[in-house]
């Protein structure tokens, strides 16, 4: 099981064990835990999972729909940001830093 | 809540009970943890699953994509680790209280003591007692249990009915119809989606369900539901017309839960009347989401004062805000509504509120299948229908939070991105 290390704008850490084929942003929100809303539950629709993907950990790059919609995140987009909705476990360990804010 | 007085809950009610385990009643648990709140919580609903979304249940769930176990909210490990008791069959049929706690009955007669308590009772689809709606196949859904039996009556189904132009009758339509079925939406209004959108996405909505070979009846009079073996058949209109159909859809809206809500004498009008800090009128009940009726949490001048709302994020948002009120903390709720829906390959995405709207501006051409209908009041923009145009809504949204305004003039350059449109804010001179 792959381990997902969620950090937060402040800095702390909050690690989960996530299943492959389970997205970042579900695996976050079963768990619990804060700094990923998702209100459209993964349907590409809000922009409320926005994350920023630490150097260490590589994802099949973005379809013109997620791209778009990185556009209106509450935060800015910078380079490795992602909505992680999108983002599927493999069996590899997954380090992501959530914005201060997504709404 | 540290009662002195003589009541029979005093001696030995503690902590929170939340009535509806549904996307409000999570969040209002996982929300009073995160505030810090120690005291237990129970969150009991009559349901046989964990929580659950419900916005895929009329889309990837009748597709075979979503299951009730892939669309659950929280693991059980969350409950257990943030000691939130979840109680899953258990209808709450009773309840009393008085300023210092009370408690709830199940009909298995099971007893929840209570010192703060939350409504999160949701709403039921609403019936209408058509001759015939007995029969097997006419089907509502609501619930996880509802979506797996129309699931699978609609395996075998070839003709279908959709009783309903609203976002869930479509969406199902939309489903239903891509699988190849033969599908009929009936509509008593003279255009779909009446309460949620202008005539002018009513028409393209129209069109496009159309053009995907669904036949779409307005100004439809269903008379009643004929059958044979106890099984649906087909649909009277007041038309005379029959439309042969082995399942009907009955999807014409919801209507709030108020039951336990009366009991306690709360004030009720269309749902529990909530103030913006999701306070019921005794001043010590919070509600939160489908069945609460509170004040417009994006009031524009001309925006109708109190409204409910059916939403994931007025679930979600308003539940945060009875968590702190529960606390004693200050909370007040403000938001932009929005609201989305998939029908087809068609995203149809809605940033505010467009009551009270006395201008149009249409952005891009409905032709293409992609364009929004932006909605203007005494010249500010206060609402957009975007449909396959998710920057402008994003921009939308954005733009309503901050305040900053598009003129409505060049809101139809398709040149340019939307936010490049915006202005500063200016002053609103509300009243005038």
């Amino acid at each position: 099981m792959p381990s997902v290390t969620y950090i937060s704008a402040a800095g702390s850490e909050t690690a989960v064990a996530g299943f492959a084929g389970d997205s970042v942003m579900e695996t976050a929100v079963r768990n619990g835990v804060p700094g990923i809303v998702a209100e459209c539950g993964g349907s590409l629709s809000c922009a409320t999972c926005h994350v920023f993907v630490c150097a260490d950990s590589v994802f099949p790059p973005m379809e013109d729909l997620e791209d778009d919609m990185l556009d209106g995140t509450a935060v800015d987009r910078e380079a490795n940001s992602r909505l992680s909705c999108q983002l599927k476990l493999s069996d590899v360990d997954i380090r992501v830093t959530t914005p201060e804010t997504q709404v | 809540m540290t009662g002195t007085g003589t009541s029979a809950h005093a001696s030995q009610a503690r902590g929170t009970l939340i009535i509806g385990a549904c996307q409000a009643g999570v969040q209002l648990a996982s929300s009073l943890r995160e505030l810090g709140d120690t005291e237990p919580i129970v969150l009991v609903g009559e349901e046989p699953h964990a929580p659950y979304q419900r916005p895929p249940l009329s889309k990837a769930f009748l597709k075979g994509e979503a299951t009730a176990d892939s669309l659950t909210f929280r693991t059980h490990e969350f409950y257990s680790e943030h000691n939130i008791e979840l109680v899953t069959r258990e209808r709450i049929v009773s309840i009393e209280r008085d300023a210092t706690g009370g408690v709830a009955t199940a009909e298995s007669g099971r007893r929840f003591e209570f010192a703060r308590l939350a409504l999160t009772t949701g709403a039921v689809p609403r019936q209408i007692p058509f001759e015939g709606s007995e029969l097997e196949g006419v089907s509502y859904l609501r619930t996880a249990t509802d979506a797996a039996l129309l699931e699978q009556r609609l395996a075998t189904a070839s003709d279908v009915v959709v009783v309903g132009g609203g976002f869930i009758g479509l969406e199902v339509a939309a489903g239903v119809r891509a699988a190849g079925k033969t599908v009929t939406v009936l509509e008593a209004a003279p255009r779909l989606v009446g309460r949620a959108v202008s005539e002018a996405t009513s028409a393209f909505y129209l069109a496009a369900h159309r053009r995907r070979g669904t036949r779409v009846v307005l100004n439809a009079q269903v008379v009643r539901f004929l059958g044979q073996h106890d099984r649906v058949t087909g649909v009277e209109l007041g038309s005379g017309d029959v439309i042969p159909s082995d399942v009907v859809l009955i999807g014409v809206g919801v209507i709030p839960r108020t039951e336990l809500a009366e009991q306690l004498g709360l004030v009720i009008d269309n749902g529990v009347v909530v103030d913006a800090s999701a306070l019921c009128s005794d001043g010590l009940t919070v509600a939160a989401g489908d069945c609460a009726n509170l004040p417009n949490p994006s009031l524009t001048p001309g925006g109708i004062p109190r409204l409910r709302l059916e939403s994931v994020q007025n679930a979600v948002e308003q539940a945060k805000v009875a968590a702190a009120t529960l606390l004693g903390l200050p909370a007040e709720y403000s938001t932009v509504p929005w609201f989305w829906s998939d029908q087809a390959d068609l995203k149809l995405q809605i940033a505010g509120l467009s009551g009270g709207h006395d201008q149009i501006i249409l952005r891009g051409d409905p032709e293409t299948e992609k364009f929004s209908v932006l909605y203007y009041r005494a010249g500010q923009l206060i609402a957009a229908d975007c449909v396959n145009r998710p920057l402008d809504f994003i921009a939308v949204r954005a733009m309503l939070h901050s305040g900053q305004h598009l003129p409505a003039d060049r809101a139809d350059d398709l040149s340019l991105p939307l936010k490049k449109l915006f202005l500063p804010a200016v002053p609103v001179l509300i009243g005038k």
